[in-house]
């Protein structure tokens, strides 16, 4: 077994001093990853695939860097990518039999250029099947159980990047949010975890759920390694239409900007239903905001409860037609000795695709066909409007949004999965983000019933800096983001 | 036929001849071994997106202009939903209900020779899909995915036509059109662009709509009338003998010159469109659509009536020497740089005999344009005779040389127009033929033909004809 060369919850902070000076290496450092995801990983499940010897060469490759005094603020930095990125070479599943044999034959932007910032890259995690999901148990590889409590549920859909941080296999990882998959899981994992505005980050290899509100963004132990990964992420892509033509933006410059003057507005639709614990340590967060300076207005998002419905409408769609590629001719599942091009199609699609994939194809079909259109997809895309509205008008009394990121802690594996709408409801604070297209940070601010919750704030478009500024500045006067889970070693350990 | 009347309108797919393809970076180059022009992009991989050619965007434009369409300042992409193996994303990416041109007309001949509008629906941007190939593997089909991604313009027109024969015009000159703006290369053998005919009949003088049929993939204007002309008769069969038309698609058979039916709109599929989330809409400005309008090449009735003037040509040769911007090049070319009278003929006769006006292009002719300038040249400054010209051309044509000039001097051709050369075979001809003399003489002056033929066989055809025509008539006439 190779000796732990340090604390496995390191922040990239501590990790780029310690390799810096010269404490432990890329390589020691990746080594002592591998060998906890090796002890652990079997209880958590967080990883598909473990790239180990990809991340020692990688490391190694940036020893030298370093030696020759050419790091940057991500090289050795180890990292997961949900393994809905495309990455060369490596397999890359979206969590699904359908893609079970699928070697990616190059990769996403986000990994080229994380790679190009010199991270090294520890595996691909696992997720709800093609990223639909709010549990992480609608994986073809099994569910990720929730470091805190392997009884518990991570979240979903990036359940396996959120876990990986939480369970100290790695400092930093990306996911994707489509109607929450960043920020619930990152809740109910303890960890800090941003959305970025639809745009910000190239779609280009990842694998696409619904086109217009997928979006790739970070998990991190705080606040200040969320804005040093992201900022790197960030930029035009010419091979992504709907990437925002702008520069690589350093999301650090607000980290040190004090919370003095800045106008939180707290949304009544947002508070009203909650339990009363979740309500109480999202009162105690405003309250720790408001004493370092920030001011709270009540606002109004008058059509939030179209919210999930409109989504359940637009998302569907969208995967229903992205999702037509899988059908066994050019690549991934195909059923054994199809008898026409039909049975192929029907058989392929029919083994590959789990239930939830399958119940979304069918309502999205079903929405977008004629005489339904107007009734549900238009009718859909009307709300979203609303929606967008909601929050142009009420950015003009305030500069972010506080919310509650999800209802409450993480739940218990199976509590929910046979309940599609209470499984739904876990993004109802979400889900309007995404269809708004803003920014969305969750951050921890307390436990229930020793489980991690996180407050969501939500930005204008393009102020993720000021969201990362303003979770940095109750970091600082906070230590929940500090907590971290004991994991007990029941897994086989190798090294 | 006499109690009926024909509806038809027509939607023409045009391959615009971008170097690339509409949404990847890929060769849209006919003819490659299968799939190898095609990206990850054309495959339809995972995590994939489509990026648009920004060049389709002047070539739509152009032919919105030159129908005098208009251009929407903005236009929007769908995606039209269906599975077939040779569509690779399970959907095509097309337009819907923004396309970039919408309301533009096209003026065409009659055969009574009146004038009449076709107005133009709408053309739209699309994708092409990959080809299925059912032939080459027993029992299995092959995808060749090469053709997926190629840049589509969709040209529908109104039901306004009223014949096969009209409809053939209409599609004539939208190809020519095309042709005119270089923005398809217009070669309909290699699927360049095809036709889909919306058909249905009407009792003459109504002036409602029948049900119609759709007969698609069309790839020829033969066989465009040949398909709407059976799908009229067979409608008129249908209905005479008590029956209805069902509105379906069919697919024409030019080998057994009938259409069948494919699918009926009870089966008809539902394409579940939708905007294309993964593209931003369609934004052209007034300074686009200007510059388009500022690079926009001399139209085909402009260039017509220009061949009229300057070269003194017929309408209808004009119109026929125009009837293609290659050809028309060619032959402004040839006519440029030698005779325009002969150059019009030697082009309609020799060219047009040996290839056809709708595919003719110059790069494809074994006879330069250049080379054909001297050669009408050489007839002109006497140096061979139109019949050696025929020959030369031949020649040309088969490949045997590349060079006129070189040709006739290496074979000897050049006609032997000095009369001190021609005047002693002249006399040994007359002395050798003293009855035909005397029948001439006799006043059968028919006769100087064969003294003509005689000499010229004797210089194996090189002399000059008219000047042994001369000299044979002095001869005959003096001695």
């Amino acid at each position: 077994m190779v000796a732990h060369v340090t604390t496995p919850f390191q922040s990239i902070a501590e990790i780029r001093a310690n390799l810096d000076d010269g404490t432990y290496s890329c390589r020691e450092l990746a080594e002592s990853l591998i060998s906890r995801i090796e002890e652990h990983d079997n209880d958590i499940n967080a990883f598909i695939t473990v790239t180990a010897d990809d991340a020692r060469s990688t490391a190694d490759a940036q020893d030298v860097l370093i030696a020759k005094g050419q790091a940057g603020p991500l090289t050795g930095i180890p990292l997961a990518h949900k393994d809905i990125f495309c990455t060369e070479g490596v397999k890359t599943s979206a969590g699904s039999k359908m893609l079970d044999n699928f070697i990616a034959p190059y990769s996403a932007t986000v990994v080229e250029k994380l790679k190009a910032a010199g991270c090294v890259t520890l595996g691909k995690t696992n997720l709800d099947e093609f990223a639909m999901g709010s549990s992480n148990e609608n994986s073809y590889y099994g569910p990720v159980r929730n470091p805190w409590q392997k009884s518990h549920v991570p979240g979903g859909s990036s359940g396996g990047s959120a876990a990986a941080v939480a369970a100290g296999f790695c400092p930093v990882s990306t996911g994707t949010d489509t109607g929450g998959s960043i920020r619930q899981p990152a809740s109910m994992c303890g960890v800090t975890g941003i959305k970025p505005t639809y745009g910000r980050v190239s779609r280009w290899g990842m694998i696409a759920f619904a086109s217009s509100l997928d979006q790739a963004g970070v998990f991190a132990r705080n606040a200040q390694d969320a804005a040093i990964l992201l900022s790197a992420m960030t930029g035009a892509d010419p091979r992504d239409s709907t990437c925002i033509d702008a520069p690589l933006a350093d999301l650090t410059q607000e980290l040190s900007t004090p919370l003095a003057g800045i106008r939180i507005g707290v949304p009544e639709q947002y508070l009203s239903e909650l339990d009363a614990p979740m309500a109480d340590l999202l009162t105690s967060a405003l309250f720790e905001m408001e004493a370092g300076g920030a001011k709270l207005v009540d606002i109004s998002l008058p059509h939030t409860r179209y919210a999930v419905p409109a989504y359940y409408v637009i998302a569907p769609a969208e995967c229903s037609t992205n999702l037509s590629r899988y059908d066994g001719v050019r690549f991934g599942y195909r059923c054994e000795d199809p008898e026409d091009i039909e049975d192929l199609y029907k058989r392929s699609r029919s083994e590959a695709f789990g239930d939830e994939v399958k119940q979304r194809i069918l309502v999205g079909t079903f929405t977008l066909s004629t005489g339904y259109y107007d009734a549900y997809y238009r009718k859909a895309q009307q709300i979203r409007r609303l929606i967008h509205q909601d929050f142009v008008a009420a950015f003009n009394s305030v500069d972010v949004i506080a919310a509650p990121t999800c209802p409450g802690p993480a739940f218990q594996l199976l509590e929910k999965i046979s309940d599609s709408i209470a499984m739904y409801l876990q993004d109802i604070y979400t889900i309007p983000v995404n269809l708004a297209g803003l920014p969305g940070l969750s951050m921890p601010i307390g436990q229930i019933g020793q489980m991690p919750v996180g407050m969501q704030l939500i930005g204008q478009y393009l102020d993720e800096a000021r969201l990362l500024g303003m979770a940095h500045q109750f970091q600082q006067r906070t230590d929940w983001h500090l907590a971290t889970p004991t994991l007990q070693a029941t897994g086989v350990s190798h090294g | 036929m006499a109690d009926w009347q024909a509806v038809i309108g027509l939607e023409i797919h045009a391959q615009l001849n971008t170097r690339s393809k509409i949404f990847s970076a890929v060769s849209t180059a006919f003819g490659a071994d299968p799939n190898t022009q095609a990206s990850l992009v054309d495959l339809g991989f995972p995590g994939v997106l489509p990026v648009t050619n920004e060049a389709v965007y002047e070539k739509a434009v152009a032919f919105g202009l030159g129908v005098g369409a208009t251009i929407n300042h903005q236009s929007v992409f769908d995606r039209k939903n269906y599975f077939y193996p040779d569509l690779p994303k399970g959907y095509q990416i097309t337009q819907l209900d923004e396309p970039i041109v919408e309301h533009g007309h096209m003026d065409i001949n009659c055969a009574d020779g009146s004038r009449k509008t076709i107005h133009i629906t709408r053309a739209h941007l699309e994708e092409d899909a990959g080809k299925s190939l059912h032939r080459d593997y027993a029992g299995e089909t092959g995808i060749d995915l090469n053709r997926a991604g190629t840049p589509l313009l969709e040209i529908v027109s109104e039901p306004d036509l009223r014949s096969a024969e009209e409809a053939s015009t209409y599609a004539r000159q939208i190809h020519k059109l095309l042709t005119y703006l270089d923005i398809c290369d217009g070669n309909m053998a290699e699927g360049s662009m095809r036709c889909d005919a919306n058909v249905s009949i009407r009792p003459l003088g109504s002036s409602e709509l029948g049900t119609r049929t759709e007969t698609k993939n069309i790839n020829s204007f033969r066989f465009l009338e040949q398909a709407i002309n059976h799908e009229i008769e067979r409608q008129i069969v249908v209905i005479e003998s008590g029956g209805r038309v069902v509105q379906e698609t069919r697919l024409y058979d030019p080998d057994r010159d009938e259409t069948r039916p494919m699918r009926s709109k009870e089966t008809a599929m539902d394409y579940r469109y939708f905007p294309e989330p993964d593209l931003l809409p369609v934004v052209i400005d007034d300074s686009f659509i200007s510059a388009v309008q500022d690079r926009l090449p001399e139209m085909p009735d402009e260039k017509r009536a220009r061949f009229q003037t300057a070269f003194g040509l017929s309408e209808e040769d004009a119109e026929t020497l125009s009837g293609n911007r290659s050809l028309a090049d060619y032959f402004e070319y040839v006519a440029s740089a030698s005779d325009p009278r002969q150059a019009s003929n030697w082009v309609r006769v020799e060219l047009l005999g040996r290839t056809s006006k709708d595919s003719f292009n110059s790069e494809d002719v074994p006879v330069p344009a250049s080379e054909l300038a001297s050669l009408i040249n050489r007839i002109s400054d006497e140096t061979i005779s139109g019949k050696i010209a025929k020959t030369v051309f031949d020649a040309l044509w088969q490949g045997e040389t590349d060079s006129v000039d070189a040709y006739i001097n290496v074979k000897g051709l050049k006609q032997v127009s000095d009369s001190s050369d021609l005047a002693p075979i002249v006399t040994a001809i007359i002395a050798n033929n003293p009855k035909q003399v005397e029948q001439y003489r006799a006043g059968k002056t028919k006769l100087l033909s064969f003294f003509v033929g005689q000499v010229m066989k004797e210089t194996g055809g090189k002399a000059n004809p008219k000047q042994v025509n001369d000299l044979v008539r002095i001869q005959l006439d003096t001695a």
